[in-house]
Parts: C-alpha cells; structure tokens; sequence
C-alpha cells in the first residue's frame, strides 16, 4: 500500500499529541538564561566564528577509561594503596631498607611488587578493553555539513559544538542535538532511547516549526543561529535554552533535543546542531560506574585482618619488652653479661645503656619479621579467582537461553559469594515472573464471556482445585474441556492467544449481540496511539505501539476483522467486516482529539467522527475509574462484566474496560473551545486544566465490556521459587499490579499455596473510601494509618496465636503470605510503623507488594536490606526496577525485552527468572564456599607460618632474627602455597551441581553463613597457632643438640630453618588437601606440585654460589637429604599438625554433620544411584559438544 | 554501554565467524564437570586412616627408640668443676691470664665403637642473636681481596685502621676450650680433619685467605688463629662459623677414631678458657657415637610412639561409637532444612 506510506509521511503527527508537543511556552527556567549554570551559547553551523572559538568546548572525543597513559602509573598505585594492607606492605618495605629490618629489603619488595604488578596489570587489562570501547565510538562516523555546503562523512570524535550533521534511520546520535527538521514536513522525528532509559517504545521528537524548512543543503547554507542554553548537566528530562534566529527568540525544551546514544527511528534522516559534545553529553554526564558494592565476606575479611594487626601488634609488643629486658640485663655497671655481642661497643639498636629506645626500635622490627600474619598476596588473589568464578558464571551452558542467545553475565566479580548467602529475594513481576509479552487471550462483551484459552494461572488454579475445593475453580471450568479441540491451524500470532469460535473467522455476526461485539472491536481498533506499518512486499501489516498492551488490543482487532491499516493526523482507516453485508469495507473515521492515557488518568480517550457523521468518544481504562463514569443507561451489563473482570483478575490477567459515548454536536464545540483554552495555557496548572476538561467529556459513558490480556508465567517460574523457598530464601514480590492479579500470580508460580493463610492489609474499607471521596487529607491520613497499624497488629497476633497453639515453631512462619498494596505499603512504611510492619514481614513467608511505585521498591528494598542485616537480591528487567537493584545487596538484571536499563545498573545479568535458581543454588553456593575457605585457610597458613618465626624468636631472645633464609620466607606466599589456594577458590565443589539442586537447603550453609562464621574462623586460626606450635616444638626438640645423622654432624641454624620450613610448606598444603574435597588433576597438580617446588627451589637455590644463596648453600643437598631425621622429623610433625583438625573434622562430619556432609554421605552411600544420572548427562553435554562442532563444519 | 560493547567484543575474534551465537561452548573444564576423586570421611575412612598412622608410626617408633638407646653418650659438665675452690669471681678468673688447666676423667660406661664424636656443648649462648648472626663478612672469609669488605662487621671491623680477618663478632669469640684425650697414659688421637661441613670448606672460606690483625683488638674475644693457616683449614673456626639455631648446642670438636671399651677411664686434660660465666652458661663436654639416626635423643622416638599410640586408640574410639551408636543415614531428620544448624 504506497500511498499508506506516502501519507503517513506528510502527516503533522504533532495534531496526534494533543497533550504534551504543544508544551513551548516560556516556563521558568528560561528566565535565567545567560546567568550562572546557564551561560552556554552555540554559534550553530558557524563552528570557525571567533567567539565560538572562543567558548573552547570539548570535542567530542570520549573516553570512558579509569586511566590515561600517563596518569596509570600514580593513579593506579594510589588505587592500589588504599588499602591498608598494602600500606602496611609499602611502609615496611620502605623501613626495610634501613638497618632496622629482619631481612634483606629484595626479599620484602619483590613480592610486593609481584602483587602490585599483578594487580595492575588486571587492571591495565580492564581498562584496555574500555578503551577499545571508546575507540570504536569515536571512529563512527556521522554526516556533518562541511565548507563545501555538503555533508561529509566525519568521525565522531572530530565533531565540534555547533556543527550542522544529518543522522539517518537507525544511526545513534554522536551528541546531544538539537533537532532542526526532519524527512517528515512538520519536524517530527521517532526516538528510542532504550540506551538511556530502557524503555523500547518509540518516543516522539519536535522541531520548532521556525527550522523545520530547513530539509535539504540549500537552506541550511543561509542558516544561521544562536543557541543560548543550560551549561552540561545530568538531568536527562530536562532541558532549558533559547533560539536565537532571524533577529527572534524561541524556546527549547526537550522536545527538540536529540540526546546521544539514543536511536533514530521511522524517520529516513534528521538535521540537528550540536550542542553538547563529548563528556558534555547529558549520557556522559550521566554514566556511573557500575554499582560498586563489596561482598560481606569481604567487609568481614576486613575485620579479620585488623584483628590479625592487633595479633601482630601484641606479640611485637611482647617480644620487644621482652628484648628490652634482655638487652638491659647485658650490663651491670662495667660487666658485661653477654659479651660475644659486645654490648660495650654497640648500636642503639642493641644498645643496654638506653635499652627502652632498642626496644623501642625493636618493637618495629618485630611489626617486620611478624608480617608474615598479614597475608600479603590475600587481595590480589581473591581478586584473581573472582575474575574466574564470573567467567564460569558467563560459560555455564545451563544459563544460556537459546531464544534470545542469551548467556548469563557477572557484571560485577565482587560478590559471586554474596550469591551464596541471599536471604531475601525482592522480584518485579512483569518481564521478570513474566514473559512481559502480552497476548489477547479473553474479553468480555455485552456480560457474555468469549475466549477459550487457559491462562497459566488458570491451571496452576485447576491442579490445585484437584485437591482442595476453590471456589475460583468454577469460573473456569467451563474453558477446560474444551481446550484442545478449538486448536487452529494457523501459525501463532504474536500477541494473540484468542481461541472462540463463536466470534472468530468473522463468526461473530451471527451472534445475537453482534452490534455490540462490533462496537467493542472498533473501540480496540481505533482508540490506541499505535501506527500501522505496512511492509511493502508482502503487504503485511504490524504495529508500533507505546505500550505491549495496545498492541495486542490492535492485533486482537485485526485478528477479528477491524484492520487497521492507515493513521494519519487526522483520520483512522480501517478494514472492516460489514455485518449486515458480510463483505470487508474500507471505514475512515476522523480523528479529533486524543486524549492520552497518564498513570493518574488511568484511562485514556478518543473522539473521532465516523462516516455517518456521528460524533464518538471511545474510551479504555482500569476499571476503578471507569465504572463511576457511566451513563445510567451504560450500566446494562456492569453486574456481570464487574463479575468477570473479577474472574480475569483472578485468572492473572490485565483487564481493561472498553467504553464508548455518542457525542452532541453542541456539547463537542462547547468542550472543544474549552479543551483549546486550557491546552493553550500557559502555567504551572495547566495540565490539571487539560486533565479537567478531558474529564468533562469522559462521562456517561456506555459499557461495552472489558479486555482480558495474559502476561505468561516464564517457563520454569513456579518450580525455581519452589526450590527457592527450600533453600529458605523468602521472596518478596514487588508488582505495580492490581491485588487481584498480583495474587493470583502468586498462587500461579507457588509463591502462595492453598494452605496458607493470607494475611491482607488494604485500605479498601469503607469508611477511607468515604474520606477519600470528602477529600480530607489530614483525616484520611490519620484513618489510614490507624487502619493500617490495626491490621499489622491483628496479623501479627495472628501469627503469634498459631506459633502458640502449634507448639514447634517449625511450621509456622511457613504457613502465611502478607499482601499488601501500595497506598498501605506507603503508610506502612511510615517510622512509627515500619517496626511492626517488618516483624509482620519477615515472619511472613512470601509477601507480595501490589500497586507499588519504583520508589516503593527501592524503599522496601532499603528496609528489608537493612532490617533484617540479611542480604537482599533485588531483580528485575525494567527501567523501574532500576532504584531497587542498585539498593540491593545484588541486582540481578533480567536480559529481557524491556531494555538494558536494568542490565546496566545490576551486578548480574540472566536472561530467564529460572536461571536464578542456578545462580544462586549453584554458582552462589560454590562461590560463597571457595571465597571464605579460601580466606579462613590464606589466614590459617600465614599464621601457622608467622607463628613459628614468633616461636623461633623465643629462642633468640627476641632479638629479631628469622629462623629462615629471605627469600624462602618471601616466596611462601607467591609460590609455595598461593597456588593450591587459588585453585580451591576457583574449583572447589562440595556436591556437583545436580545435588545443589536437587537438596536446596544446602544453600542455608551460605544464608546462616556457617562457613564463615566467627566460630570457625576462629578455630582456623587455632589451627594456624596449633600446627604452627607442633612444627616448631617437635621440630626443635627433635633435632636438639644430639647429631642428626650418622657422620655426628649437629643441626645448625641453617638445617633447622630448611627442616621447619619443609613442615611448613607440607603442613598447609597437606592441610589444604584435608580440607577440600574434590579433587581434579588441577587441585592436585597445584598442591603437589606446590610441596614438589619448593624442593626443587631449595635444591637448585643452594646450588647457586654461596654469594647468592647465603646460608641456604648446598643445605638440602648436603645437610638435609641424607639425613633420615630430617625426614622422619617431617612426617612427624605433619601428622601432628594436621591431626587435631582431623579428629575434628571426623568428629563433626558424623555427630554435627553439616549439609554438604549429609549430602556427601548420602552420594557415596547411594552412589549406584548417582551413577546412572551421571552417565546420561555426560552423554548429553558430549552430543552439544558434537552437534557444533557439526555445525561448525557445515558453516 | 560499557557492558554492550564487552560482549561484542568477545564476537570479534577470529572464531566469530564461524561461531555465531552466544552459547557458551561446552567443555567440562567450564561447566565444571571435570572428573574428581571427591574422598570424604566416612567411618571407614576416618579409621582407615587412623589405623595406617598408628601402624607406621608405631614400628618407626620402636626403631627410633631402639637406635637412641643403642647411642653411647658421655656429657661431662666442667664449667664449675674447673675452677679453682677459692676463686670467687669466676668472670676475672677465666679473664685473667692464670693456667686454666684442667684435669677430668671419663668412664666407659659402655663399649664405644669408633668413631667416637667429640662434641663441646654451650648453655645459654645465643649464636643465633640477631646482631651475632649478622655480625660476619663472607666475601671476606671468601676471597682474599675482600678483605677490606667489613662494614657488616662493627664493631669487630678494623683495628688501628686495618681489617681484621675474619672479622666480625662470630669470628672474634671462638671457642678456646681444648682437650686432649688419654687412656691408660696412652694418648688418644684427636682427628679434627673433616669435623666442618665439606660445602663450607670449599665455597665459603678461601683456601688463600689468612687470618690478619685477628684479636689484636683491646678486648680479646676467644681463640687465637695461626695466621700461616688459611681459613679452609681452620675448621674449628669453620664449625664455629656456622651459627647454632638454639640457645642451647653442641659443636664438633673431633673424632677419636678407635673404640673405648666399656669400664676405661678416659682422661681428659682440658684448658678452661672460654668465658661463659659472664652469662651464666654451661659449658660440657660430650663423648658420642652415632646411628643411622644420630644421637642420643628419645624424643623422636617417644613422639613416634605416642603419635602412633594415640591414633590407636582414636580408630579404636571411633569404631566403637560407630557400632554403637550408629547412624541412620536418609533420616529425614537430618535433611530437613527446617533444622536448627547444630555446631557452629
């Protein structure tokens, strides 16, 4: 259809909005151009003018990364030092220059500098990627009106402020732009700004009519213009400044802007100025970082680390005053005790004559050689495994969704483990428990039902009605039987799930109310904002609609014989089936005003003039408002579509009631004049003018009956939060929707169940409708908040009544579900009542909030984050959602249809609810057990290997001498044992994925934080203290004084340092091996190949000359290795190192079992059974495997 | 649009051509399927494993024991012994130039088969003190063109503006305490050769490195060295040298290389030099042979045995619990996640 498109072209969309294009007048904010915060002036299309010039804006050259060449190396060594281990390390090696140090400086700095280094490095690499980012986006190109009054193809990052450019259908703008004039004759230009708000409806763009001539080079060769506006800023719905051109002033708002990053769209090509370039750019000046939120594990790592300070300190402090006591004793007047080190002729630092200041000194050597507490190589290496965890997140298959080739991504690495430990989980509804497509699927029309599909709730009803009796079940048991035999042949069409054959195929005619099923249609095909789209080749007609809603409405219109197929400004063309004739006809109404819908109007309107002159207002809306708007004679079917619109409401659906009116002539041009004047007003009241007189016309309406749209469950919706909820996560339900549907929801995906009591708390009573209708606010304040703290009361009492009558309090807590709406959460939320509203909650075991605004959820989101302590997962898809997830613990962004607002504000972002339940069961599970063993045992191996120096110096009278060689001491953390727990923290696995899922409750170890409890973290560094005692006494009193091997050679300082140092290096790493229980060639490769490296580096280390090597020179292979003490003190001492964590181990793995224990035993116990799961989900994974490599070929 | 062009990126190299979806490619490295041994603590294990540490540690035990048993040892503490009755102040004493000779002697109390270590023990003698630790040169004791390399070495550097080698605290106060050995009137030889480590010799003392302006400072240290000796044959110097780990050691001081029967009185003529009564140390000598696993120590042994002992008794603890109190496995109970944690 040529001439559809032809039109559509030419049409002034701007009659279409009637509400909000219009909007130009001088508002406040224009007053105060030219001063402060709003200085900025554009010389359009005169970018070489010396005044602009002069201005010197940034060009357009972005760049989003944290560092520059120049400034990586200060900046991130400062981002590196602000944490206080590191300044610790950086100040010791510092002092380890000085004489006062225990060890040689290189020994202290290169690891150090290793850890630095690699830190950095993941860091370069980060901001290397961003980097390639932004070269990409500079180098785009974009049109830009040149000296030689054409366009020319210019990179975006040469863009100046000023500059004329063209952006065709489908180009993002390169900068904030206003917009000149557009391939459409009235300036009108689509947007989509799904990159900014996530919204993917098309928003509308206006020229100022003064530049919409403006269309080809010619006229823009003359043009020139002053733009005076707000200086850059973040506000993206706002814009203030004024049009300088041809000697006249006009205003900008944001209507005329064009903002970067978002999309031109419908529109072949646009003219714009630039205004704002580069890091001006409203989005730019908008771009946060990703939330940067830290794990509590981490924030409790902290903890432990000053307690280690403190550990250090004190022991430091001991040793000093014992030193102190020492040294002075070296002298009694002229005699001296120890003479050998001649304390006559001394240092202050060993000096008996002022022995309070060598302690003093000696105090920080000890705070030197004890460092070794302070696991240097913790940060960078739990940094190094959370960047692998995430790449498993990213790689897991089983969180792929194939429709949308969609895998799952961790935005952020810091809080793997925090998945593991969610208490509460707060959902959106729609597009996340949702497909968030709509689909068509009942209406009711003059009180008769039409449409036989079930909805998901309706079975989820109807297996339950199986059980228990329900009184909804009757309501849909009429659909039931007959729900296979009225399938059709034809494809699905998308957004319509429409099965009656009484009304399809143009049946309807034949039934006795057809006037009114015709009616009903024309309402569906004419009174929406959408436009027609007709594919030029196949003739195919689809619609771009503001809303998923509407579209279905069109669809569902068309579906039933009301194409429509043709909007222009002023008309609306339909196919139409005659029911008198049987024969399609082409119908043209005139549109006369549009009346839009608006979250406080909640219905929206149209008036058109039909072919036979008659003057109709069609009129949709929530049935709250519009039952009060009709005619007496319109009530005719109110009973029983009231009835019905129950029925749908329970049955999960969305329901809209379908009106129409017939207008008169006089009263139409009354109104008209009225409706004109208040459009036309200027002031802060007009559009509560507009709203009034819409509200004129919106009355005695007559009922047609009202619209049932589904908004399916996702699949997998019900069985996830099933096993959520066993792994004692409480989900909270945050939904903008009615009570009715929101609560069917919950009963569809199991939130709800039969045997639950709902506890409600609404302001539906009487008596608060009353004083809303007096419109006393200050009474119905004080009502409301009585009613509500009443209500909470009474539940809470409730509560409390079965937690006494059924004595375990096991049950209890399970058995209820709060549902509350958003007038009540609001006074809820109120201070005096937030308490006992949050002891409501939390005893509650699912709560749905219907009827909440984006504010709300982010609030109730703070609340329960902070009431509990717990942690809060926040996860949604939309735009709204946005304040919610980033108020979480975690956001996790649902990959949907709605955008990538949310994605881009979450840490965590799947494409499907259902891959939650891996998520956090499994990722989260694994994640929250590696990071906190992996902490409690870095903690375990630096004491036990700290406190064998501190042992050691006991015997050296504290005067600050390792027991070991530097650079063993120095190595110990970067390679005799950072390796194997590296490997724990990226490939441990208690039970294998399967059995995470399949016994949720495991998931409770990460929610009680059983695994990193103070108890336990306690007992780790007990552990560290017991083998670090056992290596040091049997070793020492093992090799004594007696020789050590047959030739009678006696143990030296050297061999005592190598043999301690090898049952170190064996005990963490054999502890380690104790400690996990998977085993793959990796973990064993890392742990034994850890103990094998370090004879192999005191090996080849003291073969080097003795200049290097100092006292570590041939010890190993001279000393050490013939002598069978030295090996018989080895296994010793790591048997008796490890055995008290044996003994407990097997103790409490079989009298305090935990649940991975249970579930341990349970799978070696029952292993027969496990097996042959196994081998068909290891035959699977191959074929996937085999099937792309086919495929591969076959490309 | 940080995160958009992230996961472009990943499309851009050179698989994305072939590859043009999304889906995680599967291997069991990334969906974490890699095969594992997963051992857990079963009872049987946990008594395996006791019973296997309690049978190897008990027989090491024994054989341990036995060894130390079989060590000959003869300590003789002379430190008081060898000071005259009316000396009272034994620092002056040992300070003052008198004859410090000193006549002791040993009984056999068990056949001693050769050789025969001679090993001298010190008491409270903190060779391992940080100052005394570092107080050495060994590019010094190393190359004889090192020798002005001192600075590590105050205060026993330089004296009258000359090196002193070896310099240094460790080096200054040797040990000067000698024997001689004789049974029946009949002398015993000494051999001193061999009693350093060989390492030592060859790679950290200079074969043509002589002592120089060694204890000619004020304050004499200990020992004096025969400055036409080079320090690679000094080996008690060499034995010196290497720093005990504990306040309380032996050094090697010779071998006698033939047996001392059981009931021979060995002789010991012995020059009490060695100050350690400034600091209240003992000083002893110690005639030993040595096993397979040295000396005389029990220790080992013992802690062998109770290690051993105890695992024993463990796996015999636990099988008895186990057998009477065993546990239903599968008990719902215990998989309720209603449960209450126990523990910790």
């Amino acid at each position: 259809m040529p001439e559809g498109i032809i039109t559509k072209k030419r049409i002034h969309f701007s009659k279409l909005y009637s509400f909000s294009c219009l909007k130009s007048s001088f508002g406040d904010g224009h007053s105060q151009i030219g001063q402060r915060g709003y200085s900025r002036i554009v010389y359009c299309n005169d970018p070489d003018n010396p005044d602009a010039i002069q201005q010197n804006y940034r060009g357009n050259y972005v760049s989003t990364t944290k560092y520059t060449a120049f400034n990586f190396i200060p900046k991130s060594l400062f981002e590196q030092f602000r944490r206080v281990a590191n300044i610790y390390f950086l100040v010791v090696a510092c002092v380890s220059f000085s004489p006062l140090a225990p060890y040689t400086a290189l020994s202290i700095v290169a690891p150090l500098l290793l850890v630095i280094g690699a830190t950095m490095a993941k860091e370069a690499v980060e901001d290397w990627r961003r980097r390639k980012q932004d070269i990409e986006a500079n180098n785009r190109k974009v049109l830009v009106y040149g000296k030689n009054y054409t366009f020319v193809e210019t990179r975006w990052k040469k863009l100046r402020v000023g500059d004329i450019v063209k952006v065709c259908k489908d180009e993002y703008f390169p900068a904030d732009i206003l917009l000149l004039s557009s391939s459409y004759g009235d300036g009108v230009c689509y947007v989509e700004t799904m990159n900014l708000d996530g919204e993917t409806n098309l928003k509308l763009k206006h020229a100022l009519d003064a530049t919409s001539h403006l269309q080809d080079e010619k006229p823009i060769q003359r043009f020139r213009a002053m733009v005076k506006c707000e200086d850059p800023n973040e506000n993206l719905y706002s814009f203030i400044g004024n049009l300088h051109y041809e000697g006249k002033e006009y205003p900008l708002s944001l209507q005329q802007i064009l903002l970067r990053d978002s999309k031109l769209k419908n529109t072949d090509h646009i003219f714009g100025v630039v205004i704002f370039t580069g890091h001006d750019t409203k989005v730019m000046q908008n771009s946060t970082d990703p939330p940067s939120k830290r794990s509590k594990i981490e924030r409790k790592m902290d903890k432990i680390i000053y307690i280690l300070f403190s550990t250090l300190i004190f022991i430091s402090f001991i040793g000093s005053v014992y030193f102190g006591v020492e040294t002075k004793r070296d002298t009694s007047g002229r005699r001296y005790r120890r003479w050998y080190v001649r304390p006559d002729s001394t240092t202050v630092f060993y000096d008996p004559r002022s022995a309070t200041l060598s302690a003093l000194l000696h105090f920080l050597t000890a705070l030197m050689l004890f460092g070794y507490l302070i696991p240097i190589s913790l940060y960078v290496s739990i940094e190094l495994v959370k960047v692998l965890q995430s790449v498993f997140i990213n790689r897991d298959q089983e969180m792929y969704y194939e429709e949308m080739d969609r895998p799952a991504r961790a935005r952020t690495s810091n809080l793997n483990e925090e998945l593991g430990q969610v208490d509460t989980i707060l959902s959106d509804k729609t597009g996340t428990l949702t497909c968030n497509s709509m689909e068509f699927v009942k209406c009711s029309i003059g009180g008769i039902r039409y449409g036989r599909g079930m909805t998901e709730v309706e079975k989820a009803l109807a297996r339950r009605g199986k059980n228990v009796e329900s009184q909804v079940d009757e309501a849909s048991c009429d659909f039931s039987g007959q729900d296979s035999d009225v399938e059709d042949s034809r494809p699905p069409v998308k957004g319509f799930n429409f099965r009656d054959e009484r009304i399809m195929n143009g049946k309807w005619v034949n039934e006795p109310q057809s006037d009114i099923i015709q009616k009903f249609f024309r309402v569906l095909a004419i009174c929406h904002t959408a436009i027609p789209d007709v594919d030029q080749g196949s003739g195919e007609i689809s619609y771009e609609a503001e809303s998923p809603d509407e579209a279905a409405f069109v669809i569902a219109a068309k579906e039933l014989g009301f194409e429509l197929f043709a909007r222009t400004q002023t008309s609306i063309s339909l196919h139409e089936l005659n029911y008198k004739t049987g024969k399609k006809v082409d119908r043209v109404y005139q549109l006369l005003h549009v009346l839009e819908f608006s979250s406080s109007r909640k219905r929206m309107s149209v008036i058109v003039r039909n072919e036979e002159n008659q003057l109709l207002l069609l009129c949709k809306g929530a049935d709250s408002v519009m039952f009060e708007r009709l005619s007496e004679k319109g009530r005719q079917y109110e009973a029983e579509t009231k009835e019905h619109i129950k029925q749908y409401a329970e049955a999960g659906l969305r329901t809209l009631v379908i009106t129409y009116r017939e207008l008169d002539e006089e009263e139409y041009k009354l109104w008209e004049v009225e409706f004109s004047k208040a459009k036309t007003s200027v002031g802060a009241d007009r559009d509560a003018l507009v709203d009034a007189a819409a509200d004129k016309m919106e009355r005695n309406l007559i009922l047609l009956g009202s619209t049932a749209v589904e908004d399916r469950l996702q699949k997998g919706v019900p069985e996830c939060i099933e096993r959520l909820a066993k792994a004692g996560i409480k989900l909270w339900v945050l939904t903008g929707d009615k009570m009715e549907t929101a609560v069917n929801i919950g009963y569809a995906c199991g939130l709800l169940r039969q045997d639950m009591k709902q506890i409600v708390i609404t302001l539906d009573s009487p008596n608060i409708i009353a004083l809303e209708k007096q419109g006393d606010k200050d009474a119905l304040k004080k009502e409301s908040l009585e009613s509500i703290k009443k209500q909470i009361g009474e539940g809470i009492k409730q509560i409390k009544f079965v937690k006494e009558s059924t004595s375990t309090d096991k049950e209890s807590s399970s058995s209820f579900g709060l549902i509350i709406d958003g007038k009540s959460l609001d006074y809820s939320l109120n201070k005096n009542l937030e308490n006992s509203f949050f002891e409501l909650a939390t005893s509650c075991a699912s709560v749905i909030c219907c009827r909440s605004s984006p504010k709300q959820k982010a609030r109730v989101t703070k609340m329960v984050k902070l009431g509990t302590g717990q942690t809060t997962l926040s996860i949604g898809d939309g735009a709204n959602d946005v304040g919610m997830l980033q108020e979480a613990d975690i956001g996790v962004g649902i990959n949907g249809a709605e955008g990538m607002q949310a994605v881009m504000a979450s840490d965590f972002a799947i494409a499907q609810f259902r891959f939650l339940e891996r998520l956090l069961l499994v990722h989260g599970h694994w994640c929250y057990r590696r990071i906190s063993m992996m902490i409690c045992y870095f903690f375990y191996k630096n004491i036990a290997f700290g406190f064998t120096l501190f042992w050691f110096e006991a015997y050296a009278s504290f005067s600050g001498q390792a027991a070991y060689n530097d650079w063993y001491m120095s190595f110990y953390n970067v390679f005799f044992t950072s390796l194997p727990v590296i490997a724990l923290g990226v490939f441990d696995q208690d039970v294998s994925a399967k059995l995470c899922l399949k016994y949720p409750f495991l998931y409770l170890e990460g929610v009680e934080d059983t695994l990193f409890s103070w108890p336990r973290i306690i007992g780790w560094m007990v552990n560290g203290v017991l083998s670090s005692l056992a290596i040091f006494f049997l070793t020492a009193n093992s090799v004594m004084t007696q020789a050590f091997r047959r030739d009678g050679q006696v143990v030296d300082f050297e061999i005592l340092g190598v043999t301690m140092y090898t049952c170190v290096v064996w005990t963490v790493n054999c502890q380690m091996a104790l400690s996990i229980n998977y085993f793959t060639w990796i973990q064993h490769f890392f742990i034994w190949g850890s103990i094998a490296f370090w004879y192999v580096f005191v090996l080849v280390y003291g073969y080097l000359s003795p200049e290097i090597s100092t006292t570590a020179h041939m010890v190993f292979v001279e000393a050490c290795a013939p002598s069978l003490l030295y090996w018989l003190v080895t296994l010793l001492v790591v048997v008796c190192a490890l055995l008290p964590y044996f003994c407990y181990r097997s103790f409490q793995s079989r009298f305090l079992p935990m649940y991975h224990d249970i579930i341990q035993r349970k799978q070696v116990e029952g292993s027969d059974i496990e097996i042959c799961d196994e081998v068909p989900k290891q035959v699977h994974g191959k074929l996937i495997h085999l099937r792309e490599r086919l495929k591969q070929r076959e490309l | 649009m940080s995160s958009s062009g992230a996961a472009g990126a990943g499309s851009t190299d050179s698989t994305a051509a072939r590859r043009n979806t999304k889906r995680p490619k599967y291997s069991k490295f990334t969906q974490q399927e890699l095969p594992a041994c997963k051992p857990i603590l079963t009872p049987r294990a946990v008594i395996s494993a006791f019973l296997l540490v309690s049978v190897v540690f008990v027989p090491v035990g024994v054989a341990s024991l036995l060894a130390s048993r079989k060590v000959v040892e003869i300590v003789y503490r002379y430190d008081s012994k060898c000071i005259p009755k009316n000396v009272t102040n034994k620092v002056a004493y040992i300070q003052s130039s008198a004859d410090k000779a000193c006549s002791i002697t040993l009984n056999v109390t068990k056949h001693m088969k050769s050789p025969v270590y001679i090993y001298y023990q010190l008491d409270n003698f903190y060779q391992n003190h940080r100052r005394y630790v570092k107080s050495r040169s060994d590019e010094q004791l190393r190359k004889r063109g090192e020798e002005n390399e001192t600075s590590t070495c105050k205060p026993e550097d330089m004296v009258n503006g000359r090196a002193i080698v070896p310099c240094g605290l460790i080096a200054w106060s040797l040990f000067n305490d000698t024997y001689s050995f004789s049974v029946n009137k009949r002398n015993l030889t000494v051999n001193k050769k061999g009693i350093s480590w060989k390492s030592d010799r060859n790679h950290k003392f200079g074969k043509d490195v002589f002592p120089k302006n060694f204890q000619n400072s004020s304050i004499i240290g200990g020992a004096h060295l025969n400055e036409s000796i080079p320090l690679r044959e000094q080996e008690d110097l060499i034995v010196w040298m290497r720093t005990a780990a504990l306040p309380t050691f032996r050094k090697l001081y010779g071998k006698i290389e033939e047996d001392l029967k059981e009931g021979e009185l060995v002789n010991v003529t012995l020059n009490n030099n060695y100050n350690t009564y400034s600091f209240n140390g003992k000083k002893k000598l110690v005639l030993s042979t040595t096993t397979w696993l040295g000396g005389k120590n029990d220790f080992l042994g013992i802690a062998y045995l109770t290690v051993g002992g105890l695992c024993f008794f463990l796996a015999l603890a636990f099988t008895i619990v186990y057998f009477v109190k065993p546990r239903q496995l599968g008990d719902p109970s215990y998989l309720s996640w209603n449960r209450n944690p126990g523990g910790h």
